[in-house]
């Protein structure tokens, strides 16, 4: 395959960037989206150009640390990774635009890459149970209903990529948070901080200047995880009965 | 035994590489007779040279099953108002550092941790899918605390240490009940309680799982723990900090040098005590299941500042791993060894088979040779083994798959059976994200036609030595997880990586560590120290050499060549011949690369070519001292099989007599040779015998 690449290319987070455009010949079906920008990495070196910064890590679609707009979409056309996206799902001859994610609370540090510290500053400010090592109870002691596992896990099953915040017009966290809210949730470990925890958690995303959701659904659709719209619904009913309950 | 000492000379230039990214051919298809080298090579060629033997000396005397209760009462405790006064460095923030973070939080001591992720949450235990072993004899189905250290010890063969597997087979009870308590959403039965599945290399059901992503629900447990300690103060993380050199004072471990990899800038941290977790080498195949970043550089600049290398040659070849489809691939993906539970292996009997359609091969045409060979154990057979017979069928021409170079590099995965018995909506309940997994990367779909896997690097079991209180043998730095070398001897049974990161982490560290603590705090170490400024300066000097070199390689060309002199002479199939060549080959290469390396761009400044080079500079080095070690074990154990040392059926064949020992490697300076120590084994309770899964 022959492909155009116009790659955001931004020395740094004060530089105003912009789209640069390469052409690559030899690119197979079974390539990875990232092995692709491998190849022009390795190109742009040997012609002494610096390469294009990205992130990756796992490159098996789990540690959430790729993610690129590709021609506009969150970790491009399928609803999976970027890691995970191969050429076969792209046409010969295609230009292909390839750019960070765009949101306030996630600045670029260079290039495609970006700082999305502000997640696990969510997840500081209530995101888990306390529960200090050696204080557990028997894992037995108590049963949790297979439906509300299965469904927890769903929850759980988010990997903290950003691309929900991304796809989101308003870049909203709301999908991120509510997954967490909903997974800790729906387990009896999790009742005893759930009003507290969303109240905190929601007072650090706005903190983190994300936006509020309106009901778009582009973040499940651009979910790699299938993550659906239900947790934000469940977000905001756990939100509304914290403030009930005086939270 | 040294009569005759020869040099092997260097080569300069690059070796004659195979072709890229494709492990190279087999040479014979027959498995050929050899006779176990009686002279050490390694001896021979000046390779290396023998130092004192040294033993553990913190597992307490007395029975194993007291042992640990010895220790935790014999480790000195530290006051909680003088805990706040000592400061812990912990380098890695995956299972096993993720958890001794938030642990040693809770406690009340300060942690600085550092990782190289934007988030602690992203480290590569995420993504072990299988599941986590724990000796809780929920199924009754005959398991214990007993026969997990067993299986441990017998599935390591015979070459770890027996206090150590013990003691994580007594706290494997404990991860659960923490876990649970933390919300990890673990599988359960309709009754609410949690499911257990089998796994390679044992016949209880003891594996928890959470689908096919257990790593990743425990480390979101253990980051969440973590974060919860930055929010209370007690930890300072540090992402995207890379550990670049460990900083000894007066013989302790006091601190470390780390880059900030945005904005460059080189820092000094120190503290009472260091804690290495930052997971094992893979990647120095080039090719493994390891992620992208994952590297040896933090354990290999402690083993520089002295601290020893156990057994840097035992690897584990993951089975079941998607084939390799191309020279630009970057990396091989795993699927989890669980799908051996109800997926089926085979490949055609006859060689002239191997391209057609599986589904056109007749069942008597087709070979399950593990349940063949192992009628015992079938298709569960531990991974090494598992591993060695995939190569064994391909070498013998009846690999399927994509002919890669003229070679077919894969075995059948089957799942028929499983369909046919369980419904399509069943298997796709238990295995569902590994099979769409498998389809996006292959573009084949497995509920109809087998999936094709091979044998890929996975795991390291050797790291840096410890004792029994996980602290190596430089006081003050201690070593968890994947980076240390011991509890899974020569190879690692599945499910048991994840046990032993949150053990280390959450219970046996914790406890260990204070006895150090209890004497401090140390003297306080000024910045200006000549041993604090002497790391730097190293450190600086390394990044400006690298950076103005500008020769014509990128740092991958590199990498992959290492890669392929590893995969061939050091890989599933060793030998005296193909490793001293090995060795040559790796000096010729490191020389090149200090020589000819490409590295653009500032050190000021987000860099990650500048950050790769420096990771392959210490795979380097690394991989001639894997090679050396592959050298001196004139033996076949676990993962390193020694084509001189097989059995007439073509088994691993151990030499307990002379190798029933871990290798401790001491750093022989820039231009000296490697020094082995030896601790010796000695098993009490599982006794030495042949393996045996028939």
């Amino acid at each position: 395959m022959k492909i155009t690449l116009k790659v955001w290319r931004q020395s740094g987070p004060k530089d105003s960037g912009g789209l640069a455009t390469y052409e690559l010949d030899d690119i197979t079906e079974d390539m990875s989206f990232l092995e692709v920008l491998d190849v022009l990495n390795e190109g742009l070196i040997t012609s002494g150009e610096e390469p294009v910064a990205f992130d990756s890590d796992c490159r098996e679609g789990i540690c959430g640390m790729c993610g690129l707009m590709i021609n506009g979409s969150a970790h491009g056309p399928e609803v999976t990774t970027t890691c995970q996206l191969h050429m076969r799902s792209f046409s010969d001859g295609e230009t292909i635009t390839v750019e960070p994610w765009r949101a306030d609370a996630f600045p670029v540090l260079k290039d495609l890459v970006v700082d999305r510290s502000a997640f696990d500053r969510i997840i500081q400010a209530g995101g888990f149970i306390s529960v200090n090592t050696g204080a557990a109870p028997d894992a037995h002691a108590v049963p949790v209903p297979k439906e509300n596992a299965d469904k927890a896990f769903a929850s759980a099953a988010c990997i903290g990529c950003g691309a929900c915040v991304a796809a989101c017009p308003n870049a909203s966290g709301m999908l991120f948070m509510g997954a967490k809210v909903t997974h800790l949730g729906l387990l009896p470990q999790g009742q005893p901080e759930r009003d507290a925890r969303v109240v905190k958690m929601v007072n650090q995303h706005d903190h983190e200047g994300f936006g509020g959701c309106t009901n778009i659904g582009e973040c499940a659709a651009a979910c790699p995880k299938e993550i659906p719209m239900d947790v934000i619904s469940q977000l905001n009913k756990d939100l509304r009965t914290a403030m009930q309950h005086g939270r | 035994m040294t009569d005759t000492i020869t040099e092997i000379p260097v080569a300069p230039t690059a070796p004659e590489a195979p072709s890229p990214a494709a492990p190279p051919a087999p040479t014979a298809p027959a498995a050929p007779v050899f006779d176990v080298p009686l002279e050490n090579a390694g001896i021979a060629h000046g390779l290396y040279r023998d130092g004192e033997n040294i033993s553990d000396t913190k597992a307490p005397p007395g029975d194993i099953q007291s042992k640990w209760t010895t220790r935790q009462f014999e480790a000195a405790l530290v006051n909680p108002a003088n805990r706040r006064k000592l400061t812990v460095i912990v380098v890695g923030t995956g299972l096993a550092g993720g958890s001794a973070c938030a642990t040693l939080g809770e406690a009340g001591y300060n942690v600085k941790a550092f990782c190289y992720q934007d988030s602690p949450r992203r480290a590569h235990s995420i993504a072990a899918q299988g599941g986590i072993n724990a000796a809780k004899n929920y199924k009754e189905d005959g398991d214990s605390t007993y026969r997990l250290f067993y299986d441990t010890v017998k599935g390591g063969d015979f070459r770890s240490r027996e206090s150590n597997v013990f003691r994580l087979a007594s706290v494997s009870t404990n991860i659960i009940d923490q876990c649970v308590a933390q919300g990890v959403p673990f599988a359960r039965e309709y009754g609410g309680l949690l499911d257990n599945r089998s796994f390679g290399g044992v016949q209880v059901s003891r594996t928890f799982y959470a689908r096919g992503q257990t790593g990743q629900q425990l480390l979101i447990g253990a980051y969440q723990a973590l974060e919860r300690q930055i929010a209370a103060g007690t930890v300072e993380m540090n992402t995207r900090h890379e550990m670049l050199e460990l900083v000894v004072v007066d013989g302790r471990a006091r601190g470390v040098i780390v880059r900030d990899m945005v904005s460059g800038k080189v820092e000094t941290h120190l503290a009472d005590a260091v804690v290495l977790a930052s997971g094992g080498y893979g990647n120095v195949f080039y090719l493994s299941t390891n992620a992208m970043g994952c590297n040896v550089t933090a354990t290999w600049r402690a083993h520089r500042q002295g601290a020893y290398f156990g057994n840097p040659c035992y690897t584990q070849i993951h089975p079941t791993c998607i084939p390799v489809s191309g020279d630009h691939q970057s990396k091989l993906t795993l699927m989890s060894e669980s799908l051996r539970n109800d997926g089926r292996i085979w490949v055609p009997k006859n060689r002239e088979d191997c391209g057609k359609d599986p589904r056109d091969i007749a069942e008597e045409d087709r070979d399950y040779y593990l349940e063949r060979i192992y009628p015992a154990f079938g298709n569960l057979v531990p991974r090494d083994i598992a591993s060695r017979q995939a190569k064994n069928v391909c070498d013998d021409g009846r690999g399927v798959g994509p002919a890669i170079g003229d070679f077919r590099r894969g075995v059948y995965l089957d799942f028929t059976d499983a369909l046919q018995r369980m419904s399509a909506e069943a298997v796709a309940e238990k295995y569902g994200n590994l099979l769409d997994m498998y389809q996006r990367i292959t573009g084949e779909n497995p509920y109809e036609v087998p999936m094709r896997i091979y044998p890929a690097v996975h795991y390291t079991m050797g790291g840096l030595w410890v004792d029994y209180d996980l602290q190596s043998n430089i006081p003050g730095l201690f070593v968890t997880g994947e980076a240390n070398f011991s509890d899974h001897g020569a190879n690692r049974l599945g499910a048991s990586a994840l046990m032993q990161g949150l053990a280390d982490g959450y219970f046996v560290l914790p406890n260990t560590i204070r006895d150090y603590l209890s004497h401090g705090p140390y003297p306080k170490v000024e910045e200006t120290d000549a041993s604090v400024v002497a790391a730097r300066t190293s450190v600086q000097a390394r990044i400006t050499k690298l950076l103005s070199i500008n020769g014509e390689r990128t740092v991958d060309s590199f990498h992959k060549e290492l890669g392929h002199i590893m995969w061939e002479y050091c890989g599933m199939e060793r030998s005296e011949t193909g490793l001293l060549k090995a060795v040559d080959l790796i000096r010729g290469l490191k020389d090149e690369f200090w020589r000819n390396v490409k590295v653009l761009g500032s050190a000021e400044d987000l860099n990650q070519s500048l950050e790769k080079a420096g990771r392959v500079a210490d795979f380097l080095e690394l991989g001639e001292l894997m090679c050396i070690d592959a050298l001196h074990r004139r033996e076949s154990c676990g993962g390193h099989f020694r084509v001189e040392s097989q059995t007439d059926d073509g088994e691993a064949l151990r030499n307990d007599d002379e190798f029933a020992y871990v290798a401790a490697w001491e750093w022989g300076g820039e231009e000296g040779m490697p020094v082995l120590h030896k601790e010796d084994l000695v098993y009490e309770y599982v006794h030495l015998k042949q393996r045996s899964y028939k």
